[in-house]
């Protein structure tokens, strides 16, 4: 036992590592967004095919404008040239990129993501952030669904056939494992062969039918019945390996020599499960969990592609194709904030969970 | 960690599972068609037929052995030429006949029907009309027109024509009398053409596009898609196999790296990985194909650059980290090894094995990168591959209109590849992981 000081000491370390890791972290994020930012803007490459665009836009309204028919020409390109001159203020084009990238940095820190230049919500919203919040819901509660279902039937069956190492279930498990080699989007192309178009049973792609149903419940069912094939492709494409692998992970601990211990103590296996392969596995376990529920976060560009599923995914793809430089970087940065909060809420997990990381930053702090 | 298994005691092991058996056998089999198709394809001819297309093929034909499948003779790609010739002479010119003649035995109507004209030794604009006589007697004309050089008589695109009969040509020239039924049995066509120059000759020949060709059939763009599956293997083997190359072992080279010098070399390699893993890899490598270039290459260059600070650098050092104070690496620096020669000669070899099953399961994931990208259309511009018939397919929406081998046939050939590196890479997995070879 420690003695009852030692908690005080252990919490001022806890508390400093902790800072110190916000620090790193944030440095992090920093360094990650400024990248996407410079990259993003091909390295203020982007500027001069945004400023040929406003250009040719101006000069076309002003051309196909009946009000400026009988125009002289000079006058009207007085006129062109006046629009564009307001357009590239706008968008703050006659500044130098290095300036504006500086500017959309801390702006993008401090998330407050500005308005898109060239897209804008259904409802008609050029605020970035209701562009992305009127696409989350979709991404959230199809990726959400089908990795949760991953997750837990992984882990849970992987427990199951852990008892049942050897047998025929386990084996077709492992010889279906390679069949993940292929990504969801690819099921989903078969799936919507044989379940859209030669048995059409079930809608080959979007959200909900058109025009979406009135009562609340018609609606769920249609959204479900939308679902059911990326949620399969998903399960499909990450079940096996997943079995397998949290399988051979459990195998791996099941033999361990405590555990051999309590088996020969006789001690019955439901508790040898929970104490001796849960337990000491724990970490691990939540560190995969965490990181599947940010994986969420930028949904898959393809298999929303595939299934004309309206997330973020296919939002981030748009956003590129227009080179709509705040929606790509208000994505990463929200991804980048989650990746890094959730690697923190990971390091005071495992210096809760596991005593080795308190007695190293014991000793880090103490040289 | 026991790690010391020889080359042979691995072949020995590795025979043990029927999977890696199979999965060898797959890789292989890819492996030979790569190199076949290296060898009788030139890259320029790949490039230049994938780019334009071939005149010749019809337009969204089935392969042929899809006609194998369900009973009955589908139509074949034909290119008839005149058998009866007959001339005759006016002052100022001459008037020529052709006859061509057409035995349809098949049970579908074909793609598409097309007249090629090459008139000779003719300056000025010569006449031609057109008949057409079908097996039970009836006779329509098809038209008359002025002929001028070398043309193509696109008989199945002359709305005229299908006006006249209900249908386009290809359907309504060989039904019966009601329009629907096709009728089997010996067509003619009938060319009269005159000429104003005494010495004119005329090449004719009807062209029959089929409703089959080849082992792959054919796009939308009249491209034999064996081309692009046969082209496809090469890249998709060259493109897994440099990624995962350049990946594992730069990652493994800076991981041992960093576990060497410690100290600030170690931090920034660190603290760099943890920038790349904020990064997102597809929405960067759509931005690059989107702002740059769609170049396979320059997305091979980009896989790479990214997977460098992997997080694979974390799993690498956790092992390197306990060789490091291994005697004999002591014994290396007591010699007077450089750090260079330690790290490339005693520390890397060391962990090696351990990668051989990650590097091999890493492949597939390069080749289906490669595909992914092309689905979403940043498909390399030239190169045919796999993945750009995909994306082909899907933008004609291929199983909407019920071309299924369109969609199976690059699908199969990127799934055996992904089986046969998974089967191979899980079985090594089992082999060099000591922790698993006794499960």
């Amino acid at each position: 036992m420690m003695p009852r000081r030692s908690w005080g000491r252990d919490l001022r370390y806890l508390a400093l590592y902790l800072l110190k890791r916000a620090l790193a972290l944030l440095v992090t994020v920093l360094i990650g967004v400024y990248l996407t930012i410079v990259v993003a803007n091909m390295g203020g490459q982007v500027d001069d095919l945004r400023r040929v665009q406003i250009r040719s836009e101006a000069f076309e309204q002003v051309r196909a404008d009946p009000a400026f028919q009988e125009m002289a020409s000079a006058e009207r390109n007085a006129l062109v040239e006046r629009r564009v001159a307001l357009e590239v203020e706008r968008l703050r084009l006659d500044e130098p990129f290095i300036l504006r990238s500086v500017d959309y940095l801390q702006r993008a820190m401090r998330l407050d993501l500005g308005r898109a230049e060239q897209m804008h919500s259904d409802a008609g919203s050029r605020q970035v952030r209701a562009i992305i919040v009127e696409r989350l819901p979709a991404t959230l509660l199809l990726f959400g669904t089908a990795n949760l279902l991953v997750f837990f039937s992984a882990v849970g069956s992987a427990l199951w056939l852990s008892r049942r190492y050897g047998s025929g279930v386990d084996r077709l498990v492992i010889a279906l494992a390679p069949s993940s080699a292929a990504p969801g989007w690819f099921y989903g192309i078969f799936l919507i062969l044989a379940f859209a178009f030669l048995v059409p049973l079930l809608p080959p792609g979007g959200m909900v039918t058109a025009p979406p149903p009135d009562s609340r419940l018609e609606y769920a069912a249609s959204l479900a019945r939308h679902m059911l094939l990326p949620v399969a492709a998903m399960f499909l494409s990450s079940i096996f390996v997943s079995i397998y692998a949290w399988r051979t992970f459990f195998l791996i601990h099941a033999s361990e020599d405590y555990v051999e211990m309590a088996r020969a103590k006789g001690l019955p296996s439901r508790l040898i499960e929970r104490r001796y392969i849960l337990r000491p596995t724990l970490s691990p376990i939540i560190t995969n969990f965490l990181l599947m529920l940010i994986g969420l976060w930028s949904g898959a560009i393809i298999l929303e592609q595939v299934f004309n599923w309206p997330g973020l995914g296919s939002l981030l793809f748009q956003a590129i194709g227009f080179r709509d430089t705040p929606v790509i970087i208000g994505g990463v940065v929200i991804f980048a904030y989650l990746l890094a909060v959730t690697v923190l809420l990971l390091d005071l997990l495992y210096a809760l969970l596991d005593p080795r990381v308190r007695i190293l930053g014991e000793g880090r702090s103490g040289t | 960690m026991s790690l010391g298994i020889g080359r042979r005691g691995t072949w020995a092991e590795l025979r043990r599972y029927p999977s890696a058996l199979a999965g060898v056998a797959l890789i292989l089999l890819l492996v030979a068609l790569a190199l076949h198709t290296l060898a009788t394809v030139p890259y320029g001819q790949a490039v230049a037929s994938w780019r334009s297309g071939e005149a010749h093929l019809p337009v969204n034909a089935r392969p042929v052995w899809s006609d194998w499948l369900s009973p009955g003779r589908a139509p074949r790609s034909e290119r008839l030429s005149a058998e009866t010739r007959e001339s005759e002479a006016f002052p100022g010119g001459r008037r020529l006949t052709q006859r061509i003649e057409l035995d349809y035995t098949y049970d579908d109507f074909p793609s598409e029907l097309a007249l090629f004209l090459r008139p000779q030794h003719s300056e000025r604009a010569a006449f031609l009309r057109l008949g057409w006589q079908t097996p039970d007697g009836r006779e329509i004309t098809l038209g008359s027109r002025r002929l001028v050089g070398e043309t193509r008589v696109a008989l199945s695109q002359d709305r005229a024509l299908e006006q006249r009969l209900g249908r386009p040509a290809h359907f309504g020239l060989l039904a019966g009398p009601d329009g629907e039924a096709l009728v089997p049995g010996r067509y003619t066509l009938t060319l009269e053409a005159v000429f104003f120059d005494p010495a004119a000759e005329l090449e004719s020949e009807l062209w029959l596009y089929g409703r089959v060709h080849g082992l792959a059939g054919t796009d939308h763009q009249r491209r034999d898609l064996s081309l692009a599956l046969r082209w496809g293997t090469p890249i998709a083997l060259a493109f897994g196999l440099v990624a995962a190359v350049g990946t594992t072992l730069s990652t493994l080279v800076i991981a041992a790296v960093g576990v060497w010098y410690r100290g600030w070399v170690d931090a920034l390699i660190q603290r760099l990985t943890e920038v790349n893993m904020i990064l997102p890899l597809l929405p960067i490598l759509v931005m690059v194909g989107t702002l740059y270039s769609t170049s396979i290459w320059l997305m091979l260059g980009v896989v790479v650059l990214l997977g460098i600070f992997s997080a694979g650098i974390k799993t690498y050092r956790a092992m390197l980290l306990p060789i490091r104070e291994a005697p004999y690496i002591e014994a290396a620096r007591a010699y007077g090894a450089s750090h260079l020669r330690i790290v490339m000669r005693y520390m890397l070899p060391r962990i090696l094995p351990v990668l051989i099953p990650t590097f091999v399961t890493l492949i597939p994931t390069f080749v289906f990168l490669e595909a992914s990208l092309a689905v979403l259309g940043l498909g390399d511009p030239v190169l045919p591959t796999w993945g750009k018939v995909l994306n082909d397919a899907q933008a004609q929406s291929a199983l909407y209109n019920g071309y299924y081998y369109w969609v199976l046939a690059p699908a199969a050939l990127l799934m055996l590849s992904g089986l046969g590196f998974a089967m191979l890479g899980f079985a090594l997995d089992r082999v060099f992981n000591p922790r698993l070879r006794n499960l």
